[in-house]
């Protein structure tokens, strides 16, 4: 019993999230009579919640450096949906060399903000501030002010597309690809946490009492499952779903589990000290923005397949979004602390308040006071509970 | 018959899971300098906090009674108004701000909330003159040494006119000279009749200036020595603290030595901020396998620099010169070759420099060795732990697990963990500035027993310390720096305190106006 109060009480900013996240969807499951939670909703969730979710994965690295944040995301997003439309629709280059060519030209993005952030020192707001202004500029310069779209099949399918049922079983069952991969998802998570485990009892650490193990994996399990049944109740398992899930899979083992990450953090709690560690912190900094350069183009290549157009004003804002989502999930605003799956929670506390407010006909207007106050709660809920911790 | 300005009685204080305080009593005679010795942790500080208000009335039981009156401090400016004075190790000065300004800050020569420069600047003059600091009051304090910000501070202590002035450390960061000039004005202020607490870690500065001595062990009051009652040197006042007799403030080790391991030579270093000004002037110096060399002098006499420079070029420009390890030259470009070739170096702040004081003991261990610990950049998280364990139960950091975060430990604590981060890296030549500042006697002495046990297992060590006795305690040769140059060598046999003294005044006054 003392471990699972001690356990809580260790992580209890993180679950603390989730658990309000598990409160925010009941309550509008409650008042929206049950919609919220209808299989086509859950679905349409991840997939206009899809840019958020991916710009907090590359904000959360950044942030975690030292607070440093991108305020260029949004504009990057919508410069990297005119440049798809140029090749795709104005000069006919095929979509899967178009999709090379975003990518490149996302991390050359990361690379030219990276130098000036890293390298000259720039603080990172004021480099992103002034990338924010140049991207919006050239994508107005390169769309000419006007939309361009439609976009052909095959662009559009890596935002609307679903995986498709391998089995081949009739229309309205299940989805069968859905359930495979989520049985073989909550077979692999149970079987490494086993293998975590047993490695470390066999090298004498202290693990959790055995009836807490299983109650830890059997939730988790029966959440993979949960959510794949969901989506396969309507259409199958959505490709970007897919392409988030590989992307918060490799950051989250990329941050926790890799030499790189761990300096991300050193970097955050104590720069100096990280450089007297020999870390090259130039360099960390620098790879953090390249980074986000590259997942800001994949968010804007998974905006513009979504809205089927490339628009001078798409991307307005995402930035923020992507800002509060790392830091309602946990993130420290002078870095060194926060996660990936942290800042997922906080995207979809941020997408659920704003479905389920849409759902219910409340006005952009209040839903964005909900939204900042929501923000703002958080954080400091997160501030008083570290100090009372002290 | 005495005149008590100040009583504090049975002071309790506990904070969540512990009793800071228990019972404390203290009592401040008018015109006198009393001081406040203990461990770290004892609770000197937080019976300081409780005088000055930082922890307001009803979170502590007990009473204050000043001037014979009841007090109940809801704040800082409670205490400040009654005229008790509190000037924390860390300085509260705004580095951008002129000295004028912040002797008046939150006290501004102003009427109607307009200043008036011109008073400010000449009762800025006053108060300078009063504490001996010839300075302009117009400069920035960052343009000030440590020194002089403490004498600001004292200056703007007495510009609110302080009855009782309360110093936390304040030669902690203090070269010998100007210790010796603050403690100068200290007696000076009690000639003029001003009450002060000092707090120190620095024992014989203490046997020194004070009238009555308080000594405090975990968090309960130990006993109150008088002058002329009591004897007061020394080894009676560690006494008290630890509650015994330290025999041996330095744990002995007779020196295995080797071959030379680590020489530098002619090494030239500038200043980054100032490329013109040459910092460290032609340094030679060498170090065998299994010796502990001292690096002694003042603040200021380039011992960081030198050292900074040669872990990786972390400090200066234009560097030149030779470092040589078992005779042949070596690359010291970055910090990561410089780890490659063996060399360690601990900073002279920890918190600061050293710790990454939001992330746990085992992170902090591991991160300058991760990459024995990974696998194609993949971190082996078992061998990690089983790391971390092996050096907290070997360097005895205490400490609830290997997952308490840095900036939770105690001082001492903090300096093991360091120091396990770099013994890991398994270097030949760790350089170690300032391990033991501001840590208490008991862990001090773990401290040496450490580098004892380096030096026999054939690794060399460069110690920097400011605290001569300790230079003198631990190293089996001694280098004497001033102004960038290394101007003295002493064997262990043939080193004193006095001599080594001698030697820095000496090349201060052949090196002429070579100071700055």
């Amino acid at each position: 019993m003392e471990s699972i109060k001690n356990l809580f009480k260790k992580n209890i900013s993180q679950y603390a999230m989730l658990i309000a996240l598990v409160f925010i969807m009941l309550f509008f499951q409650i008042l929206t009579n049950g919609i919220l939670l209808v299989p086509m909703n859950v679905t349409n969730l991840v997939l206009q919640n899809a840019y958020v979710f991916i710009l907090a994965i590359g904000m959360t690295l950044c942030i975690l450096t030292g607070g440093n944040i991108d305020l260029s995301a949004g504009s990057v997003v919508a410069f990297i949906g005119a440049l798809c439309g140029t090749f795709i629709i104005n000069l006919k280059i095929n979509t899967g060399l178009s999709l090379v060519l975003a990518l490149a030209i996302g991390i050359a993005i990361g690379v030219w903000q990276g130098f000036w952030i890293a390298y000259v020192r720039i603080p990172a707001f004021i480099v992103t501030l002034a990338g924010s202004l140049v991207f919006r500029g050239l994508t107005l310069f390169i769309l000419k002010g006007l939309t361009l779209g439609p976009f052909p099949e095959s662009f559009q399918r890596i935002s609307s597309g679903f995986v498709p049922d391998i089995l081949a079983r009739p229309k309205g069952a299940l989805n069968g690809t859905a359930l495979i991969v989520g049985i073989a998802a909550a077979a692999l998570y149970a079987l490494s946490q086993i293998r975590r485990r047993v490695s470390h009892r066999k090298s004498g650490f202290e693990t959790a009492a055995f009836p807490v193990f299983i109650a830890q994996i059997s939730f988790i399990a029966a959440a993979i499952m949960a959510i794949t049944v969901w989506f396969a109740r309507y259409k199958g398992l959505p490709i970007i779903f897919i392409i988030i899930g590989l992307l918060i899979l490799a950051y989250s083992f990329f941050t926790m589990r890799t030499v790189p990450g761990r300096y991300l953090y050193a970097m955050g709690g104590n720069e100096k000290a990280a450089q007297l560690s020999g870390i090259n912190t130039n360099k960390v900094l620098f790879l953090a923005y390249v980074n986000m350069g590259a997942l800001a183009a994949v968010a804007g290549i998974a905006f513009t397949s979504r809205l089927n157009a490339a628009s001078p004003q798409s991307g307005m804002n995402f930035e923020l979004d992507a800002i509060a989502s790392c830091f309602i999930g946990g993130a420290s605003a002078y870095g060194g602390v926060g996660t990936v799956i942290g800042a997922i929670i906080g995207a979809l506390v941020m997408g659920v308040l704003n479905n389920g407010m849409s759902i219910l006909g409340i006005g952009s207007d209040v839903q964005q006071i909900v939204k900042g106050l929501v923000l703002l709660l958080a954080v400091a809920f997160d501030v008083i509970s570290k100090k009372k911790a002290r | 018959m005495a005149d008590i300005i100040l009583e504090m009685k049975d002071i309790t204080k506990t904070f969540p899971g512990v009793t800071a305080l228990s019972r404390v009593n203290l009592a401040i005679r008018r015109g006198e300098i009393h001081a406040l010795v203990g461990e770290n942790g004892a609770g000197k500080s937080t019976l300081m906090n409780i005088l000055s208000g930082v922890y307001p009335q009803g979170t502590y039981s007990g009473s204050i009674i000043f001037e014979g009156a009841e007090c109940s401090f809801k704040e800082v400016r409670d205490s400040e108004k009654k005229g008790i004075g509190i000037i924390h190790q860390e300085l509260a000065l705004i580095p951008y701000l002129s000295i004028g300004e912040n002797i008046f800050l939150r006290n501004e020569r102003a009427k109607d909330n307009i200043i008036d420069w011109d008073r400010t600047y000449q009762d800025a003059k006053k108060y300078l003159d009063l504490v001996g600091l010839k300075e302009n009051p117009h400069t920035p304090i960052k343009d000030i040494s440590v020194g002089k910000q403490q004498l600001v501070e004292i200056a703007k202590a007495l510009s609110r006119n302080v009855k009782l002035l309360i110093l936390d450390e304040p030669t902690a960061s203090l070269n010998e000279d100007d210790s010796a000039h603050l403690l100068e004005l200290l007696l000076d202020l009690k000639s003029k009749g001003l009450t002060s607490i000092l707090i120190s870690h620095k024992l014989n500065e203490i046997a020194r200036v004070a009238d009555s001595i308080t000594i405090i062990r975990d968090g309960l009051t130990v006993e109150t020595l008088e002058k002329g009652k009591d004897s007061m040197d020394e080894d009676r006042i560690i006494k008290g603290m630890v509650g015994r007799e330290l025999i041996d403030r330095f744990p002995k080790r007779t020196p295995k030595l080797g071959d030379i391991a680590f020489e530098v030579v002619d090494w030239n270093v500038f200043s980054p901020l100032n490329p013109e000004r040459q910092i460290i002037k032609g340094a030679n110096f060498n170090v065998r396998k299994g010796e502990v060399i001292g690096l002694a002098g003042l603040m200021g006499a380039g011992r960081t620099e030198l050292a900074m420079s040669i872990f990786g070029r972390s400090y200066g420009l234009h560097i030149s010169g030779q470092a040589l390890k078992h005779g042949k030259k070596i690359e010291l470009g970055n910090v990561r070759q410089a780890i490659e070739q063996g060399i360690a170096y601990t900073t002279e702040d920890r918190k600061t420099a050293g710790l990454n004081l939001i992330g746990d003991i085992k992170e902090n261990i591991t991160i300058a060795g991760l990459k024995k610990l990974s696998k194609r950049w993949v971190i082996n998280r078992s061998r990690e732990i089983g790391v971390a364990e092996e050096y907290r139960a070997k360097l005895n950091i205490r400490s609830s697990s290997i997952l308490q975060k840095a900036g939770n430990l105690s001082g001492g604590n903090q300096q093991k963990v360091v120091l396990s981060r770099w013994i890991f890296t398994e270097p030949d030549i760790l350089i170690l500035d300032e391990p033991t500042r501001g840590i208490d006697v008991g862990a001090k002495f773990e401290i040496y027993t450490i580098i004892n046990q380096l030096a026999d297992e054939g690794k060399s060590v460069i110690f920097i310390s400011s605290e001569l006795p300790e230079i003198l305690g631990i190293s089996d040769r001694i280098y004497v720096m001033n102004d960038g140059r290394i101007v003295g060598e002493f064997s262990r046999g043939e080193a004193t305190q006095e001599g080594i003294m001698k030697c820095i005044m000496q090349s201060a006054a052949e090196g002429g106006n070579g100071k700055h």
